[in-house]
């Protein structure tokens, strides 16, 4: 079985972003960009996959400016077979990167593609749903644990009251949450060797993908600042205060 | 044009977040109908007429929508949104998974998790884990949204009279199918719902130590969370997790202990109206957004708590 991977290139999650004066987004300048986490969870499942025999071919594919050919050297370094890099400088919406993805999921024919729950940078938590419903797919979303049994999968989602298991058809797509492994660090070796692995580029118009956009960011603002309190000097004071006080308990 | 509310609830109640997004809908201007998806939800739908504010609520009950799988959903409500000029879903797991869908099958961009409604194309959302605010706005002819509860009051839950129709199932797609659930049994209050919080981080250390802080949970008729670091330390099961990708809530008090306040704890709780940090490192950013913030070792202030609450007369 063949294996998409979607990647996207996020600031990094150690980073703390600034807003730009005019309020026209979040400065991207000079920030270390990485590669979403939960991206990270995506590419290691379908490593495990393949060394367990399951996958054959592991592609890792990105959509966004050149500079994402670098998430998707990580993808190749962490073990990745090929690439495909999908070039726009166009404002991305997830429902353009499902539409650009079902382009690619038409020409490679994968079995499953993974995809990260979410972004951290607009969190939208969509791409995955989309992409699902433009292929008439079944989809796994928010998942902790994947088994594949007689043709299906089953597979165990983080839902708000716990865990649900569903059964669901291959092909598939599954989205990651965060307790379905811990993504392994690429070693020095395999950074090098990852230089020499193929990263196909395409384009949203060669897919026939219309980018028209359906939102527009009017702005984009700092939260209103909460201010630090007070420091109390022992229980019995804190208890007196969320009572007389705060008025809370 | 008006507004179709799709129901939070678990076949037998609606649940209170279903309230904030009738208020969210309203906003938008138009009547608001409540649609039920369901197995046995009939229940859920004659309180869903009672809501005030509510024109008309549609129930589809059929065994094929008892667990709310995504696909199901989504072809039951993909051609009822056409009728409408938005759908709005509280933003929890059910929420978050069947929305996109219906968003691409009719070929629109989705808004997430919106906080506050600027007009009836725009809205405000968080983005970056809360440290910024997006105002966005669509130009989709059917908007098709998800609502953080917390940005909204709660309609009343009495004093409408609304009709109820019931609709036929759209039938199961068979592509995916129920196997299981382990769901978290607690005479607690649910996160989302609970009115106090008292959440545990990485620094209890283990599992084993949570009792301590379920027994001034328990003083407090208050809900029980926890950060990423404990959830993913194995201390506590996922659906404790308060955080950016967690679950998002605004209770009366939130009490963290042992909790650093890393970025994306903070987005998950910083809308709370009183905050109270116990943690024994001074410099732990968690202080810099609690109201009441007390440095001490947790294993001996969360005893401490106890003994003090228990001494407190009743309110």
């Amino acid at each position: 079985m063949k294996v998409l991977v979607a990647v996207k290139r996020v600031v990094d999650y150690n980073v703390k972003i600034r807003v730009k004066a005019d309020q026209t987004g979040v400065d991207l300048s000079n920030v270390k960009m990485s590669m979403n986490p939960f991206d990270e969870i995506a590419v290691e499942e379908a490593l495990r996959m393949k060394e367990a025999g399951t996958a054959d071919e592991v592609i890792a594919v990105s959509i966004g400016v050149q500079q994402c050919q670098e998430t998707i050297r990580t993808a190749l370094a962490m073990g990745a077979d090929r690439g495909i890099l999908v070039k726009t400088d166009a404002v991305l919406e997830p429902l353009h990167v499902a539409k650009i993805l079902k382009a690619v999921v038409d020409e490679e024919q994968p079995g499953l593609v993974i995809l990260g729950k979410q972004a951290i940078d607009d969190d939208c938590n969509q791409t995955g749903q989309m992409l699902a419903a433009l292929l008439g797919w079944p989809q796994g979303t928010f998942a902790s644990e994947i088994e594949f049994a007689d043709g299906k999968a089953n597979v165990t989602r983080e839902v708000d009251g716990g865990l649900q298991t569903l059964k669901l058809n291959l092909p598939m797509i599954v989205t990651t949450d965060l307790r379905l492994n811990e993504p392994r660090y690429a070693s020095l070796p395999n950074i090098m060797k990852a230089k020499k692995k193929p990263i196909d580029e395409k384009t949203p118009e060669a897919l026939g993908v219309d980018m028209a956009p359906h939102l527009t960011t009017l702005n984009v603002a700092e939260p209103p600042k909460r201010q630090a309190g007070v420091i109390v000097e022992n229980v019995a004071e804190l208890v007196h205060k969320l009572r007389n006080e705060a008025g809370v308990i | 044009m008006s507004v179709l509310v799709i129901a939070e609830h678990d076949n037998v109640d609606l649940k209170p977040a279903t309230l904030a997004v009738v208020t969210a809908a309203t906003a938008l201007g138009g009547d608001v109908d409540i649609l039920v998806i369901g197995s046995g939800c009939a229940s859920v739908g004659e309180a869903a007429a009672n809501v005030a504010g509510v024109a008309k609520v549609l129930v589809a009950d059929a065994p094929e929508y008892a667990h709310m799988l995504a696909e199901p959903m989504a072809d039951l409500v993909v051609p009822l949104a056409r009728n409408y000029a938005a759908v709005m879903a509280v933003a929890n797991t059910v929420g978050k998974n069947f929305m996109p869908r219906v968003a691409a099958l009719l070929d629109v961009s989705q808004i997430s998790e919106i906080s506050a409604i600027v007009s009836p194309d725009t809205f405000i959302r968080p983005i970056y884990a809360g440290n910024a605010m997006a105002t966005v706005q669509s130009s989709d002819a059917i908007k098709i949204i998800t609502v953080r509860p917390t940005g909204f009051e709660k309609a009343a839950a009495e004093g409408g009279a609304a009709s109820v129709e019931n609709l036929a199932s759209a039938g199961d797609p068979g592509l995916s199918a129920f196997v299981g659930e382990a769901l978290s049994k607690s005479e607690r209050p649910e996160l989302t719902a609970a009115k106090i919080i008292i959440s545990g981080g990485r620094g209890m250390q283990s599992g084993d130590n949570f009792p301590m802080i379920e027994a001034v949970a328990d003083l407090l008729g208050a809900a029980v969370g926890a950060s990423r670091a404990a959830v993913d330390a194995g201390f506590v099961p996922n659906d404790y997790q308060v955080g950016q990708t967690g679950k998002v809530v605004a209770p009366e008090l939130y009490i963290a202990v042992g909790i650093s306040g890393a970025i994306q704890h903070l987005a998950g709780m910083k809308d709370s109206k009183v905050i109270v940090a116990i943690n024994k490192d001074e410099e732990a950013p968690i202080f810099q957004v609690a109201d009441y913030g007390l440095v001490a070792d947790l294993f001996k202030a969360v005893p401490e708590l106890e003994e003090e609450l228990k001494k407190l007369p009743p309110a």
